[in-house]
């Protein structure tokens, strides 16, 4: 083969583009990209079923398409930007989203939480001014065992008002010549 | 779980993938969105020696109207018709049939090609695009054919692709202004199969009487099922409860469903009928016209 | 249920919480991907661990072969039963003290999936191809599916025992005669089977450990435990390894709903893994071998009889049940109570007397029995009650909740007394009712039920008003596996005034790290900001049984309460000391010592900690700590008043919850948002067991619910939108009050659904089907009405 890559079953190495950094980490080509992130540390993405079905695993790829990393093999995500849990905010700066699951008590366990808050910023990404129906909908690939998705529809809504006001205060202070729009806001994602 | 090994060679282009197929023939699987599968190698349902992977061949990952049809390419995601504003307006089967495929988040990456060529019988775009009339477009070295879609869909996860054959687009016909559809699923949850569904997609003459029909099931069937009975008893027809009602009833006499945890043959059957009725009413409410007293 | 949230987190020292939404304490790390679960344990030369399950229900093992599997690259070594009788540690006991189970098959399986042996590899991928090629030779038999077909003993399942039958055990509480004379007296009998199916906890993150021998030869042992001090105990009596060189620790739990209770085969296998090949083993569970091989729930069979006058009032009650225990008994019940707290099945109501019996039998089904979200077979009697009340009801033609009303036990009853021998510390059943009544507009709904059915609509209104009993439990009553079911507390108040509080619980999401921070703070006026809470390392945590069966409020909660309390005492000398009086002329108001009758002479506990260190005063000890080992009086009894609203697809049979509305009272509340938060989750399953959730298995002995495609959990489409409520009616014997609440809204709502979608069915005549409710049930059952009055 001239025209591809080709690969064997023997360990190799693949680059990933992770939260802004890079990360080359030795994987066989069906190693699932969940795995593969969990093992270079990142272990804020969970893996809760063999079935696609529970969406503990969701991470962002190109900032803003939510994917099941438990159904993506790591070798696919090459020249794709990865966003993980870790990359969304930290203890000392909360992304909205987070800072909206604490305050409405949108989790328990926790297991969840990640997937939960991705899929989440990708769904706000494209419809920034959700119904609650719609938010139901674009959840329903991650499941909760604990909450019962009340107070994650509550913490979505909230995070989705903050964002909101927080694009129109960016937008407004992009009319005003010489100022940062970058500065002035609170929270913010590593994106 | 973690599926058995294999070789992985990503394409660039559908002729890198063509040198693909043809070097390993019938131990290669085609990797698209891999929603259905990745999860079939992860319990090693399947275990193919080489997935060819299309994501590095971004020139199939389009979706435009052109010669009469919505071409849809290899490579395109459930997700860009789902929030495509052409096909939101006027394809209303594909848009009712994107919305309840899988889950959001499969559907970010699942592609509607990769889901026809995988041909599950409970997949719910090949009981679409039997009603929509899709036609699919295979290449190879020798070339590019059209198979229409009842041809191309062969039994339980069997398409009459050829060894070496590559399926690079479906094209749905766009419809007309007097033209509208529905499907139609009963799923015990959000990202379960059908337990039963109904595709369905009429055109109305001026006088209101149907002059195409396209009526298929999902889940009822070896592979998705053309309701033919239905079709031809809907054409020159009045949408009266009367028409419904004896059309849906061919769907439950067509439908030949096996009986598991969804549900039992005689359920799934006469779920047939009612998903049939269903779709034939909100595709008259969609003209317009409602249904005829 | 209006909550008040702590919206900046920014308390000030004395800032009290007790009864408050204080946000979570844990959150940020679960927020931020920080939290710690067992798979997130990675150790130098870590191994990981495959297990190879049966294809069969019932088969006699004729040979292993181990050899393609050692061939694998990386793979260190294939044991099995075999292996393990050579140890002897083929047998595992159960919880239950009744019976064993095999760590790996040894001669036969008994089950689908059950283990057969374990593969040790250097990745988990080539575990996994390890696994798939050790090859077993089984000789297929036929397996035994239906307790009522394993009654007969035709076929006796394990050979193993001394006693030659498939009956395990039988139980029974309360006057049977009696019972049976009464019954023949009553104006009316209704009775009915009333199935509660076989279902799983299935906790999002799967069960899983890691098992490491240090240098010394300490075996540390991280794993998925709601009791770890229990695992401690148990992995020392099954291994022989000495206690003290056994630490179990049980990080951050990604829930557990009774599934990580019990202990399974794969934990010892790891050990075993860990032990020969003298490095640490990994063994996560898969989703499938979760839900085939681990702790089901229910599959209770249960004849429901009731008799009554004809204005309503309840004259006995008989509960006759076939439990289907699967291979092994390995339910989780206390010792005393192989029927777990069934006998709280005369629920709300004055009967004045009562009859339960209950008799257990092996299948060729997966081994369990554990207590899902339910305080030991509590959920199966409230569902049996609350069912049972609703057909009588429908019997007489009388509306459910006056039906209720006529029969609760009165408010000034309690302690009562029940017919099967329970002591009911409080409640007031009528007042939570009615609450939940006026608030969901019962009346108006009535009404328009009225009119929808005369235009041939199928809306059905149910109601459940359960009583549970949690809080296991007294130490003359309960043990496990011997050892009492007391719970433990340690605070340690630092110089600053801070704190580090211990129990023997374990939280899985229920937000200990929060609570046990409040009732901590309420007691010794500290900033609940700056008390960490540490559970589940048994190197530092005090012995406790672990959090389950809604016990860690009733019984770690008091613990807390009287330790903060030994404390204060403690701490009173020292203020004594500070203020210049006598520690008896010392009280204790409003969350600061002053000199009775000078309240202008004070100290805050904050001073006083930091005296204790520096100026504890003459002869006064120094340090402030105290630990307290509490053994509860009684059980608590929380109760509730559900009432679902459903309209029913005649078509399809599909059911919409249209409203539903829960009414708790757990006693006095310490975290609103916390209480309300366990109500949404247990709603939620409840609504899963009512419509989805089964693991079925199919006549050749196949589990048919092997994953989440087919075991199925609510997503946020399906799962109703929860309206709450409460009422305080606080436990007379719990220092603050609190009853307990995780599990109510699971027991009590599964009979609220189902009571509603058969008061839609009434018209018809339908009295009972039995759960799951799917589509194709209740269309079959309005389909068979319709004909059925076609033709007369």
């Amino acid at each position: 083969m001239t025209a591809t890559d080709t690969t064997d079953t023997t360990l190799r190495t693949v680059t990933l583009n992770v939260n802004g950094q890079t990360l080359h980490q030795q994987v066989e080509p069906r190693t699932l990209l969940a795995y593969a992130l969990r093992d270079a540390g990142l272990k804020g993405t969970h893996v809760g079923c063999d079935t696609s079905s529970c969406g503990c695993c969701v991470v962002l790829l190109d900032g803003d398409t939510p994917a099941k990393s438990c159904t993506m093999f790591a070798v696919q995500a090459e020249g794709h930007q990865i966003t993980t849990v870790e990359g969304l905010g930290g203890p000392g700066n909360l992304h909205p989203l987070q800072q909206a699951f604490w305050d409405q008590h949108g989790l328990q366990c926790g297991y969840c939480t990640p997937g939960m808050l991705m899929t989440a910023k990708a769904m706000l990404e494209h419809n920034p001014d959700p119904t609650d129906q719609e938010v139901r909908e674009f959840l329903s690939g991650n499941l909760c065992r604990c909450t019962g998705y009340n107070n994650i529809v509550k913490a979505v809504q909230q995070a989705a008002r903050v964002m909101r006001d927080e694009a129109q205060a960016q937008a407004l202070a992009g009319m005003v010549p010489g100022t940062d729009p970058s500065t002035g806001t609170a929270g913010g994602g590593a994106q | 779980m973690f599926p058995a090994a294999f070789d992985y060679i990503r394409a660039h282009s559908a002729e890198e993938a063509l040198a693909a197929l043809a070097q390993h023939g019938a131990e290669a699987r085609i990797l698209a969105g891999g929603q259905s599968l990745i999860p079939a190698m992860r319990l090693r349902l399947a275990r193919p020696a080489v997935l060819v992977d299309l994501g590095g061949v971004k020139d199939l990952g389009y979706l435009r109207e052109e010669g009469g049809d919505l071409r849809v390419g290899a490579m395109t995601r459930d997700v860009t018709l789902e929030r495509d504003a052409n096909v939101r307006a006027r394809y209303s089967l594909l848009t009712d049939t994107g919305a309840v495929i899988a889950d959001p988040v499969v559907r970010c990456l699942g592609t509607v090609v990769g889901s026809l060529c995988h041909g599950d019988p409970s997949g719910d775009w090949g009981a679409a695009a039997l009603a929509s009339r899709a036609v699919m477009v295979a290449r190879s070295a020798s070339g590019e054919r059209l198979i229409p879609i009842d041809e191309f869909l062969v039994d339980s996860f069997q398409t009459s692709l050829e060894e070496g054959e590559l399926a690079v687009e479906v094209r749905f016909p766009t419809p007309d202004g007097r033209t509208h559809g529905s499907y139609q699923k009963i799923e015990r949850k959000v990202g379960d199969y059908a337990t039963a569904a109904a595709a369905v997609q009429i055109t109305l003459g001026d006088d209101g009487r149907v002059t195409h029909a396209g009526v298929a099931l999902t889940a009822a069937g070896p592979r998705p099922v053309r309701v033919d009975a239905a079709e031809k008893l809907l054409l020159g027809q009045l949408l009266t409860e009367d028409v419904i009602r004896a059309a849906s009833e061919e769907a439950r006499i067509v439908s030949d469903p096996f009986a598991d945890t969804r549900g039992s043959v005689e359920y799934k059957k006469d779920m047939a009928r009612v998903l049939v009725a269903r779709g034939l009413r909100a595709s008259a409410a969609r003209l317009g016209t409602g249904v005829t007293a | 249920m209006s909550i008040e949230t702590d919206a900046t987190n920014n308390a000030g020292p004395q800032t009290l919480t007790m009864g408050k939404g204080m946000k979570r304490k844990e959150d940020p790390r679960f927020l931020t991907g920080n939290g710690n679960y067992v798979d997130d344990m990675r150790l130098p030369g870590m191994l990981y661990m495959a297990i190879v399950h049966s294809p069969y229900p019932h088969a006699n093992i004729k040979g292993i072969d181990k050899a393609a599997a050692l061939a694998v690259p990386g793979v260190k070594a294939v044991i099995t039963g075999e292996d393990l009788v050579a140890a002897s540690l083929a047998w595992l006991p159960t919880f239950h003290g009744f019976d064993k189970q095999m760590v790996l098959a040894v001669g036969k399986v008994l089950f689908q999936h059950q283990e057969v042996a374990a593969v040790f590899a250097e990745t988990r991928e080539a575990a996994r191809d390890a696994a798939e090629l050790v090859d077993v030779d089984y000789e297929p038999l036929d397996p035994v599916i239906s307790p009522f077909d394993s009654m007969k003993d035709e076929v006796i399942l394990r050979d193993d025992r001394e006693d030659k039958t498939n009956h395990i055990y039988h139980w029974d509480s309360g006057d049977r005669d009696g019972t049976q004379a009464a019954l023949d007296d009553s104006e009316v009998v209704v009775t009915e089977r009333i199935y509660a199916p076989r279902c799983h906890p299935a906790p999002l993150e799967p069960c899983g450990c890691v098992a490491q021998f240090d240098a010394m030869g300490r075996l540390h042992f991280w794993v998925t435990s709601q009791a770890p001090h229990v695992y401690r105990t148990a992995i020392s009596l099954v291994t022989g390894i000495p206690e003290d060189k056994i630490r179990v620790i049980s990080p951050d739990i990604g829930g557990g709903f009774g599934n990580k209770v019990p202990v399974y085969p794969g934990y010892v296998c790891a050990i075993v893994g860990a032990l020969i090949l003298k490095t640490p083993v990994k063994w996560i569970e898969t989703r499938t071998e979760n839900l085939t091989t681990t702790g089901f729930a229910r599959d209770y069979h249960m004849d429901v009889t009731i008799g009554a006058k004809k204005d309503g009032t309840v004259t006995a009650l008989k509960v006759k049940t076939v439990a289907d225990h699967g291979a092994f008994d390995a339910a989780a019940d206390p010792s005393k109570y192989p029927a777990g707290m069934f006998g709280v099945v005369t629920g709300s109501y004055q009967f004045p007397v009562a009859f339960a019996e209950l008799d257990a039998y092996f299948t060729n089904k997966a081994p369990g029995g554990v207590a899902y979200r339910c305080s030991f077979r509590v959920t199966e009697a409230s569902y049996a009650i609350e069912r049972g009340m609703d057909i009588l009801a429908q019997k007489l033609t009388m509306d459910p909740a006056e039906l209720r009303r006529k029969n609760f036990v009165r408010k000034d009853q309690f302690p009562y007394d029940s017919a099967l021998g329970f002591t009911y510390d409080s409640g007031d059943y009528e007042g939570t009712m009615d609450k939940a009544l006026n608030q969901i507009g019962y009346a108006e709904l009535r009404r328009e039920q009225a009119e929808k059915r005369a235009r041939g609509e199928y809306m059905g209104i149910g109601i459940s008003t359960f009583t549970e009993v949690v809080g296991a439990g007294p130490s003359k009553h309960f043990d496990i596996l011997g050892i009492k079911m007391f719970d433990s507390a340690e605070i340690r108040i630092h110089p600053t005034g801070t704190g580090i509080i211990r129990t023997g619980t374990k939280s899985q999401g229920q937000g200990h790290e929060t609570t046990w921070a409040q009732i901590v703070a309420e007691e010794l006026g500290l900033d609940p900001q700056n008390l960490l809470v540490e559970e589940g390392d048994t190197d530092t945590a005090p012995y406790g049984l672990g959090t389950y069966a809604s016990r860690s409020t009733p019984v770690a909660g008091a613990a807390l309460a009287l330790a903060a309390r030994r404390v204060r005492e403690k701490a009173r000398k020292v203020a004594a000391h500070l203020l210049e009086a006598a520690a008896e002329d010392i009280e204790w108001v409003d969350h600061k010592f002053q000199v009775m009758g000078a309240p202008s002479r004070s100290v805050t506990m904050k001073e006083v900690a930091f005296a204790a260190y520096t100026n504890p005063g003459e002869g006064n000890e120094p340090g402030l700590e105290a630990s307290l080992y509490y053994d509860p009086p009684n059980m608590t009894f929380p109760h509730g008043a559900y009432i679902a609203v459903v309209d029913v697809d005649a078509e399809t049979g599909e059911v919409k919850v249209r409203r539903f509305l829960a009414i708790d009272d757990c006693g006095t509340v310490i975290n609103p948002m916390i209480v309300e938060g366990q109500v949404h989750g247990g709603l939620t399953e409840g609504f899963a067991i009512a419509f989805m959730q089964e693991i079925p298995y199919d006549e050749q002995g196949n589990n048919m619910a092997p994953n989440f495609m087919e075991y199925l959990i609510p997503t946020s489409v399906e799962a109703p939108v929860w309206e709450t409520g409460s009422t305080v009616t606080p436990s007379p014997h719990h220092p603050i009050g609190a009853k307990g609440v995780g599990e109510s809204p699971n027991v009590g709502s599964p009979a609220a659904f189902v009571n509603a979608v058969m008061d839609a069915l009434a018209p018809l005549g339908v009295t009972h089907i039995d759960m799951p409710l799917t589509r194709e049930k209740v269309w079959r059952a309005i389909r068979d009405a319709q004909a059925a009055a076609a033709s007369d």
